[in-house]
């Protein structure tokens, strides 16, 4: 089984000619069939932690470690990684011009599954997950994310998942700026893909919402750079009734 | 009708939609057409047309000091019924599509001493393509070549440029009433090769031009693609396509000059940069004349940055003397390929040379495929890869 490990990572930015350090001391361990939601307020580094497992050359890893199945992921290029089975649903997706969907679906199919997938049966599962996702069949032919809507951007997201079929999968804010239908379309996105038992899920969220639809196994609150307590899903009840707070004012131990 | 937008990476877009009673293409070029380079003032590199051009690495063939002696072979294959003729400079049929429009083209046609001229006689439609070979083995050489059509004619003529060379030439393409030719133009040069050159078209009546310019090598490539109508019902397409590498020049000059009412053009060119000191510089001018009323014109110019240290200079400029046109307008942007874009593709498990690959192939595929002939399209695509592969 799959097994994502994240051992007291240290991870700072350049800004202004100074380092900051960002996430300070992160311990988190994601199994395949799990799923994990990570909750905390704006600027607490969830993004942070999201692309650095991922391998952003934005930020540093200055100590810890991160393991899939005992392979050292902090060594691997970012191309490397998603290969060995990690994708990042991207809370700001970004457009690449000039890159058709269907062309870069294609791609990154064949990259991660180490053969080009059979075209007749390949043509027909996009065809399958973009109409269960609710998208419109037109977008295969649009630039990756270019003019995409904020909740076409987070679709074409899950369409990834779904099609890249990853041992473990961070979702960063993939409910914000969804409305409600959309939310429960992307949410059953979600929910197939770990009806396989196949992946692990770090579901990063602002807001409960989203839980009404994924159900967490383990919930962590992360504030200022680190996971200040977890729990079960009660957890996520606490802190939809009282909010961060408690967790924001210094003094708080993890 | 105008759109211009810049996302500035050492790059500049101007863009111009001049109402003029008086036509400031002419008045910016610093003399006026002519096939005699003595009515060119030798460039010192701030005129108009010369401003973006390194002029030290023209190797003379704009100060007169190129000296003609090198290797070059144009070897031309057609199918039957098409006649290839190798003529004097007398010849009647030489320069009758334009008019040199700077002092390399002039030089050129002052300095050339057999022309080559290529016919296909009216009402002729070819199935399979013309195909003009210009390979340079080394050294200076001043060409002059002349495709005509007459009337209802139909001819795709792919020319190949190969190998090493200094060459300045003047390329005619004389279109009879309601004849069609396309004209592919692929600049595969040696990275120490300099072309400067000049494609004339003279549309007749009802007939229609196609032109595909691809420019891949080359130290220095200076094309100016010259488009005018010899009677109504004229249509131009010009497309190009350049993937200019470290060190390397490439610079489009067209000039679509509505002479004639009733006439359409439409001008895309796409290219992407890599690597330091690549230039690229296109200028697209379009002028529609007084006496050109229905004018239907658009031109658009897209440029892809994929490394630092590459430059863009893209000017469209569109000057309309008369009111009574069915439409006018023109695009140029510049962007660029960023890490950004890179982690994105990669995040995906796609190796970062073939995420670039990726990106520049979607990027051209988008115009060869208005390109409209299959085979060229193939073709095109084809070598697009091929380039791909060799150098990203
Ligand atoms: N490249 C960077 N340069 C400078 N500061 C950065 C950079 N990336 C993140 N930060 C800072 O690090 C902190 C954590 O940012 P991060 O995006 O990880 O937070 P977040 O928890 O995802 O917030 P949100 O809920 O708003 O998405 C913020 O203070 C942010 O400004
Ligand atoms: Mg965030």
């Amino acid at each position: 089984m799959a097994t994502l490990e994240i051992r007291d990572l240290h991870v700072s930015v350049e800004a202004d000619n100074s380092t900051k350090e960002i996430l300070k001391g992160v311990d988190l361990t994601v199994k395949q069939g799990e799923t994990h939601a990570i909750m905390g307020p704006n600027g607490s580094g969830k993004s942070t932690l999201a692309y650095s497992i991922a391998g952003h050359p934005k930020y540093t890893i200055t100590s810890g470690t991160v393991t899939l199945d005992g392979e050292d992921v902090l060594e691997m290029s970012v191309d490397e990684r998603a290969r060995a089975g990690m994708f990042l649903a991207m809370q700001y997706p970004v457009e690449v011009p000039g890159v058709s969907v269907s062309n870069f679906l294609r791609t990154s199919a064949t990259a991660i599954r180490g053969e080009a997938p059979k075209l007749r049966t390949w043509v027909k599962e996009v065809k399958t997950a973009m109409e269960t996702l609710q998208m419109d069949p037109a977008f295969a032919e649009r630039n990756v994310n270019e003019g995409f809507s904020g909740g076409e951007k987070k679709r074409h997201e899950i369409l990834q998942l779904e099609l890249l079929k990853p041992k473990i999968a961070i979702l960063d804010e993939t409910d914000s700026g969804l409305d409600v239908d959309a939310l429960r379309q992307v949410s059953e996105g979600v929910n197939r893909v770990h009806a396989s038992g196949e992946v692990g899920t770090l579901l990063i969220t602002h807001y409960t919402r989203i839980l009404r639809y994924i159900k967490p196994d383990f919930v962590h609150v992360f504030a200022k750079g680190k996971i200040v307590a977890s729990g079960g899903p009660e957890l996520a009840d606490e802190l939809e009734a009282e909010g961060y707070e408690k967790y924001t004012k210094g003094g708080v131990t993890a | 009708m105008a759109e211009a937008q810049n996302i500035p990476v050492g790059s500049t877009t101007a863009g111009t939609i001049a109402v003029a009673a008086e036509s400031t293409v002419a008045t910016r070029m610093s003399a006026p057409p002519s096939f005699d380079v003595a009515d060119f003032p030798v460039p010192h590199g701030r005129e108009e047309e010369w401003r973006f051009t390194p002029l030290e690495r023209l190797r003379g063939l704009h100060d007169g000091t190129a000296e003609a002696g090198g290797v070059l072979t144009v070897e031309v294959t057609a199918p039957e019924g098409v006649t290839v003729e190798t003529v004097d400079r007398s010849d009647a049929r030489i320069g009758r599509a334009g008019t040199p429009v700077d002092r390399v083209a002039a030089q050129a046609y002052s300095s050339f001493e057999k022309a080559s001229v290529v016919s296909v006689p009216k009402e002729a439609v070819l199935t399979e393509p013309i195909r003009i070979a210009v390979h340079g083995e080394g050294g200076t050489a001043y060409g002059h070549q002349v495709v005509e059509l007459g009337a209802f004619a139909e001819a795709v003529v792919v020319i190949d440029h190969t190998g090493d060379a200094v060459l300045a030439a003047n390329v005619d393409f004389v279109l009879g009433d309601g004849a069609k030719l396309t004209v592919v133009s692929v600049q595969d040069w040696d990275d120490t090769a300099v072309h400067v050159s000049q494609h004339n078209a003279l549309v007749g009546r009802d007939a229609s031009f196609k032109s595909v310019v691809v420019t891949f090598g080359g130290d220095l490539v200076r094309l100016s693609p010259l488009v005018q109508y010899a009677g109504t019902g004229g249509e131009a397409e010009l497309f190009g396509l350049y993937f200019t590498d470290a060190g390397q020049h490439q610079e489009h000059r067209l000039l679509v000059d509505h002479n004639t009412p009733h006439c359409k053009s439409n001008v895309a060119y796409k290219g992407a940069l890599q690597g330091d000191g690549a230039h690229a510089v296109w200028i697209g001018d379009v002028l529609i004349q007084a006496a050109a009323e229905g004018t239907d014109t658009y031109e658009l110019n897209r440029n892809l940055v994929l490394t630092d240290g590459a430059r863009v200079d893209s000017v469209p400029n569109l000057e309309i003397e008369t009111g009574e046109i069915v439409g006018a307008g023109h695009a140029s942007a510049t962007g660029r390929f960023d890490d950004e874009q890179l982690f994105y593709l990669m995040s995906r498990g796609i190796r970062a040379e073939e995420a670039r690959r990726l990106v520049v192939r979607g990027f051209f595929a988008e115009l060869v495929q208005q390109i409209g002939l299959p085979d060229v399209e193939e073709r095109l695509l084809a070598k697009i890869d091929a380039e791909l592969e060799a150098s990203v």
